[in-house]
């Protein structure tokens, strides 16, 4: 028996070892909320060339401390702008390949369908709960405070901001209806009609721009430059457009 | 010090408010658990273990699931949300209130388990001299039964209350990370790492290890202490 696990550890290794042989694969870190759209996009690239995005899902601040821990990421797929320049600086990333894929939008939504009739809603006193990510770690949290400071309303309504993790428990804390309404990102709830929203003005904030690094433990993939470039290419654009993310002209 | 001094605000507050729910929560346990320890330790109903695998399935649940079930729960269609209606508000979700509640059920095996074994270990006889002097079955419980469970007592109180303060997964869930009402330590130091904070990150999780430390060591030594006392 021993000598039995101990074939098969020894294989395991050199399957481990031997990872530019499995060149057709790339693991990507993706930030929750480009979730739905990440999976479609990796569908339609495993289509068109063979290769396999491996996707790992988490909020843009956990997965950067994962690589800076020398996580087996070799793209970074960001929710903002701030941690694809620093896994630059801190050499993490690949000099250059920093661009950005998709612009966040923000939507103030309820589900309840007679909730949100537009920034107005925020000034009255029909609810007690705002549901919005941690501001600290998510760029759509910070979008959501904001927005709210540009309408003059965050002061007032401090006091009932419950915070999430992440994009995704915004939504949820919104979906199960603990808070009646929220900030969540337009992508969670682009597929769907249910409920009441009002698409926040884009003057209101910084547009939530979301940028891909290639990371140094992929700089010698092939599949993970393929990723890369299919993500700048016109099938991603369309996948990118339909969970309501803007594209930045240039790409 | 000068260490402790830099810290922010903040922090003070998680601790405070991680050190009140762990004290209530354990409070609670002793009150809710010791009458179901008792029931499992004495009863001989069929479906005892059944009840006595609920209380345990904390143990092996992973935070997620209690947090999920617990948010639906506490929200505006679940029983939490009828409670909450007492006062006017919707939910118990991101409230002190919904942590407790939340923390009792994730604790309650750590308490309830100790207490049921010390139930156990002492046996009927000491009951039955109990009942031989005339004493009634409340106050053999009061007099006999609970000193000579005490260890049982003392372990789960400091099980029930280490296991609180250790609790992550179902906060973050149901919380809603608002300072001085849900954001614990633990979701502190969470933040910190997401933020790249990691001084005060580093400051809290060494406490935390620390205090770890501490609880299972003093555990051990009052139990041994304890032990040869009984002896």
């Amino acid at each position: 028996m021993p000598i039995k696990t101990g074939a098969i550890a020894a294989l395991v290794v050199a399957n481990l070892l031997s990872g530019p042989a499995l060149a057709d694969q790339t693991n990507v870190a993706v930030a929750a909320n480009f979730t739905q759209a990440a999976k479609e996009i990796a569908a339609a690239f495993q289509a068109e060339t063979g290769h396999e995005a491996v996707l790992s899902f988490g909020s843009t601040g956990q997965l950067y401390t994962q690589i800076t821990q020398d996580a087996p990421f070799e793209v970074f797929l960001a929710a903002d702008t701030r941690r694809p320049a620093r896994a630059l600086a801190d050499g993490f990333g690949v000099e250059g390949s920093d661009f950005t894929y998709a612009v966040g939008k923000i939507v103030l939504w309820s589900a309840d369908a007679a909730l949100v009739k537009g920034g107005e809603t925020l000034d009255a006193d029909g609810f007690d709960r705002i549901a919005i990510a941690n501001p600290d770690t998510a760029p759509y949290g910070a979008a959501a405070v904001e927005a709210m400071k540009g309408l003059g309303v965050y002061d007032m309504l401090e006091a009932k901001i419950v915070q999430g993790n992440n994009i995704a428990q915004a939504f949820q804390f919104v979906e199960t209806g603990n808070a009646e309404l929220g900030f969540v990102a337009k992508s969670q709830i682009a597929g769907n009609d249910a409920g009441s929203r009002w698409e926040v003005p884009s003057e209101l904030y910084t547009p939530i721009r979301q940028d891909a690094v290639m990371l140094k433990k992929g700089a010698d993939n092939a599949a993970a430059a393929a990723f890369l470039d299919f993500l700048k290419g016109p099938v991603a654009d369309t996948v990118i457009k339909k969970y309501g993310y803007g594209i930045e002209s240039g790409n | 010090m000068r260490l402790v001094q830099g810290l922010s605000p903040e922090i003070w507050t998680a601790v405070r408010l991680t050190i009140e729910l762990a004290t209530l929560t354990t409070a609670i346990l002793l009150v809710v658990g010791t009458p179901v320890a008792w029931w499992l330790a004495r009863s001989h109903a069929w479906w005892k273990e059944g009840v006595a695998a609920i209380v345990a399935l904390p143990l092996v649940l992973p935070p997620t699931v209690l947090g999920f079930y617990l948010l639906v729960a506490l929200g505006p269609s679940g029983p939490g949300g009828v409670l909450a209606g007492l006062w006017g508000a919707r939910t118990l979700a991101f409230t002190f209130e919904g942590l407790v509640i939340g923390s009792v059920v994730y604790s309650l095996p750590f308490v309830v388990q100790p207490i049921r074994n010390a139930f156990e270990a002492m046996g009927d006889r000491p009951l039955e001299v109990a009942a031989t002097l005339r004493a009634s079955p409340m106050r053999a419980f009061w007099t006999v039964a609970v000193p000579l469970a005490r260890p049982g007592f003392l372990t789960g109180a400091v099980l029930g209350f280490a296991h609180t303060v250790g609790e992550f997964g179902v906060v973050l869930m149901i919380g809603g990370n608002i300072p001085g009402e849900t954001k614990v330590l633990s979701v502190a130091i969470y933040d910190f790492v997401e933020s790249l904070r990691w001084r005060e990150a580093n400051i809290l999780a060494a406490g935390m290890v620390v205090f770890a430390f501490a609880v299972i060591l003093a555990m051990t030594l009052i139990e041994k202490r304890m032990r040869r006392a009984g002896q």
